[in-house]
């Protein structure tokens, strides 16, 4: 852990990970992750910016794997936190070990009487009794990591403080320390499903990348890359009927994750067209309010 | 280089877009790592680092076309290879009818009728041939549209023209037709629908290059900073709901189901915390067990503080009718943060719609059942909010009490009937609040038959919502 003073520590770029936007592209297919050039484009100069990415878009459209399959093919490890409501410090950055220094204390005062409380003090305060949660983790792995911030807009405003010293220095500053800078700058995605707006300080540090539902062509894609057997007919069958089912002013659309659900489910029950009956049948793992469903049965099934 | 792209931020912030002087400077750095004549990467290396919020994305979209209209070689206002496609596709038509008709036919574009360019473009369509689609787009719009240069007119002028004279809808019908005549065999009601999908999807993107066209075309006449002038337009949240165009109206509804979501949720979490009760002993008490015995860990009540009962009544005659619809909306998709809404509409007569809302969960189903069901005329058709309140009051004024909160919507251009306002009086009297929403530009209030004043005496305040974005703002202080 290398330890600096607490100005603002700058980071070196490291060697560029990626070539040009199609390699990247490229690679995420290797990885079956079907990105498009928007995709692809702003991880490609995330890696060259050195910037985060901040992914926001419609439940299920593949913003978490996006981070998992970038970590796969750079060969890096993912390191994840996970926000909910009320995350605080402790558990994003970093925690002392009361339990041990409270030891560390006791053992020194049984040995030494003599011992002075400020030599206690330093050595209590050092990184063996530090825990180390996960932003802290990705700063000072020796290995290349990504970050996954995953879900940001379910912490409260306030709580985004924390992430902006990182996301911007690379660094973490604690005060019985000092600043802990990275190594190296890691990939950081951070995800959010737009529950709220975030504040504008987070925004302005982060590339910004919205994903949305995908095109016909990539929803195809996707459904042939994660569903081992499909014939490419079927494929093309539900990605038209989604693609049809998305233009209804829905509740809930379905998302990539409930595509491929549907497209696992007909071919289990060994299902190689879609009839108006199957569609109707099955719906129900497409969509999931009951107002959905009785909308979207009344819609495939009527002439226009 | 550099001079171009800070024009493009000015035009940028012109068009309301927030954009940072960080995220300028990120702009500028990111180009360089993209390869000049890629535009869609040049595209998205801007998009990522100016835009940060995905409802400014369109607005953005529109400028960037604009300034980098002429950007990168297959943008280029004549193509050589395109003019060569076009140029095959057609002798190769001709070919064909020569072979089944017998027909000569004397060579050049410039000979193209009409008819022949309709039919090489169902053919392009027929195919999905974007890069076909694209050069059909500019020989449509280099023979249809009639541009001439320095003439004053709008870019939609020039598209309506492009499209009157391809016909695009019988377009669609053929294209089906044909499909049919493909299958041989009857198309089920669900493959019929999906083949049209897919045509439409394909007519649109072939609208999308005219567009792109004439676009490109008037950039090259007039310059880029006039031209993203005429197209600065107001972002959705910003459109008014009384002026909005039919399209704005369609980006307004896009706009609206995020702006609920978030709200909800915003709203659900300051229910949550944000009001912490006195300390819960009991719970305090259990949960120090745990620390052995030391109460570590306070423990609050959370009050669950009572929700308003909500009663809307609007005006839904012509100008205010979208305003009355995206209230209701709004007020529909959160009416869990309310213990009851009931709603009401006018012009002259007055109607309940409460169980249009309550017998589906579908928002806009029941919209629709307000603008076609309920019964608000009385005499003529035009407002009467005198008449209208007097009813309301005499039928429903018993159901007004402490718990409700009212809300009166409209212009209150009442055409100089009696006002009534003693109505509005006593709804202040028994209701815990009663506000008043004017979609109108406060400096109009007042004005002609205007008399928002009068009633608004009598109310907890008038708030002007004349766009989403006011509406938002005073629903959240609401619930
Ligand atoms: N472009 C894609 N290529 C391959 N698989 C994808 C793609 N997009 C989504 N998926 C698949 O869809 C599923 C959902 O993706 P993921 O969990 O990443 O969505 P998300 O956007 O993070 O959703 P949420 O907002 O609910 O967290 C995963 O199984 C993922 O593999
Ligand atoms: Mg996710």
């Amino acid at each position: 852990m290398t330890i600096s003073s607490p100005t603002s520590g700058d980071v070196q770029l490291s060697e560029p990970r990626f070539e040009g936007v199609q390699q990247v592209r490229d690679a995420l297919r290797d990885v079956q992750y079907l990105a498009d050039d928007g995709i692809a484009g702003v991880a490609y100069l995330a890696d060259r910016l050195g910037k985060p990415i901040l992914v926001e878009g419609p439940a299920g459209t593949g913003k978490t794997q996006l981070a998992k399959s970038v970590a796969e093919i750079t060969g890096s490890r993912l390191i994840r936190l996970q926000c909910y409501e009320g995350l605080d410090e402790s558990k994003a950055l970093y925690e002392w070990n009361y339990k041990k220094q409270l030891l560390r204390i006791q053992t020194e005062q049984g040995d030494t009487a003599d011992h002075e409380w400020t030599e206690i003090r330093d050595d209590i305060f050092s990184d063996e009794f530090l825990l180390t949660r996960p932003l802290l983790e990705a700063i000072t792995a020796d290995e290349p990591v990504v970050l996954l911030i995953d879900e940001v807009d379910r912490v409260e405003v306030e709580t985004e403080a924390l992430l902006l010293e990182i996301l911007s220095d690379y660094q973490v500053s604690i005060p019985e320390l000092g600043t802990i800078a990275a190594k190296q700058i890691p990939l950081v995605f951070l995800t959010s499903n737009n529950t709220r707006e975030l504040s504008e300080a987070l925004k302005r540090r982060c590339l910004y990348l919205h994903v949305d539902y995908p095109q016909l062509d990539r929803e195809r894609e996707i459904v042939l890359a994660k569903v081992p057997d499909i014939t490419e007919q079927l494929a093309d069958q539900v990605a038209r009927i989604v693609r049809s089912i998305r233009q209804l002013d829905l509740k809930k659309a379905p998302s990539v994750s409930e595509t491929l659900d549907w497209a696992r489910t007909l071919l289990l029950l060994n299902i190689d067209t879609i009839d108006e009956q199957t569609a109707k049948d099955t719906l129900n793992i497409l969509l999931k309010y009951q107002t959905d469903i009785a909308k979207a049965a009344k819609e495939l099934s009527v002439d226009e | 280089m550099l001079e171009l792209l800070n024009g493009f931020v000015v035009e940028l912030r012109n068009a309301g877009l927030p954009v940072s002087l960080t995220e300028n400077l990120d702009a500028m750095e990111a180009v360089q790592h993209i390869p000049i004549d890629d535009r869609e990467a040049f595209k998205y290396a801007l998009g990522a680092t100016l835009i940060k919020n995905q409802a400014h994305w369109r607005s953005f979209e529109t400028i960037f076309e604009v300034y980098f209209s002429l950007r990168g070689p297959e943008y280029k206002l004549v193509d050589g290879d395109e003019e060569s496609m076009v140029d095959d596709l057609w002798r190769e038509m001709q070919d064909q009818q020569q072979g089944q008709e017998g027909q000569g036919g004397a060579g050049g574009l410039e000979n193209l009728t009409p008819e022949e360019i309709a039919q090489m473009l169902m053919s392009a369509l027929m195919n999905g041939d974007q890069g076909m689609m694209r050069a059909m787009a500019r020989q449509a719009v280099q023979r249809f549209a009639g541009m001439e240069p320095g003439r004053p007119v709008g870019g939609t002028y020039y598209l309506y023209r492009t499209l009157r004279n391809l016909d695009l809808d019988s377009m669609l019908d053929r294209l089906m037709e044909s499909t049919r005549e493909e299958v041989g065999d009857d198309l089920t009601p669900l493959e019929e629908r999906l083949e049209r999908e897919e045509y439409e999807d394909r007519i649109d993107k072939f609208k999308g290059e005219v567009e792109a066209e004439i676009r490109r075309r008037l950039v090259a006449d007039r310059g880029a900073e006039a031209m993203a002038k005429t197209l600065r337009k107001p972002l959705p949240e910003d459109v008014e709901f009384m002026h909005a165009s039919r399209d704005e109206m369609v980006s307004l509804r896009k706009a609206l189901q995020p702006l609920t979501r978030k709200l909800a949720a915003r709203l659900a979490r300051k229910r949550k915390h944000g009001r912490k009760g006195p300390l819960d002993f009991r719970n305090t008490v259990r949960h120090s067990l745990s620390y052995g015995g030391v109460p570590a860990e306070p423990k609050f009540k959370y009050p669950r503080p009572s929700k308003p009962e909500l009663i809307v009544v609007a005006d839904i005659s012509g100008s205010v009718a979208a305003f009355a619809r995206f209230t209701l909306m709004l007020v529909y998709a959160i009416q869990n943060q309310f213990s009851k809404v009931r709603s009401f509409v006018f012009i002259d007569g007055i109607d309940e719609v409460t169980d249009f809302f309550r017998a589906t969960e579908d928002i806009t189903e029941a919209i629709h059942r307000v603008n076609t069901e309920a019964d608000v005329v009385w005499v003529d058709g035009h407002s009467d909010y005198g008449h209208a309140f007097e009813v309301f009051w005499e039928k429903y004024g018993k159901d007004v009490g402490p718990k409700s909160t009212v809300l009166l919507l409209g212009d209150a251009r009442n055409n100089y009937h009696a006002s009534q306002s003693w109505v509005v009086k006593e709804m202040q009297h028994k209701a815990r609040h009663v506000y008043w929403l004017n979609p109108e530009p406060r400096s109009y209030w007042n004005t002609g038959d205007s008399i928002v004043g009068e009633y608004g005496t009598y109310t907890d305040g008038v708030y002007e919502c004349r766009n989403l974005r006011q509406l938002e703002t005073f629903v959240e202080k609401l619930a």
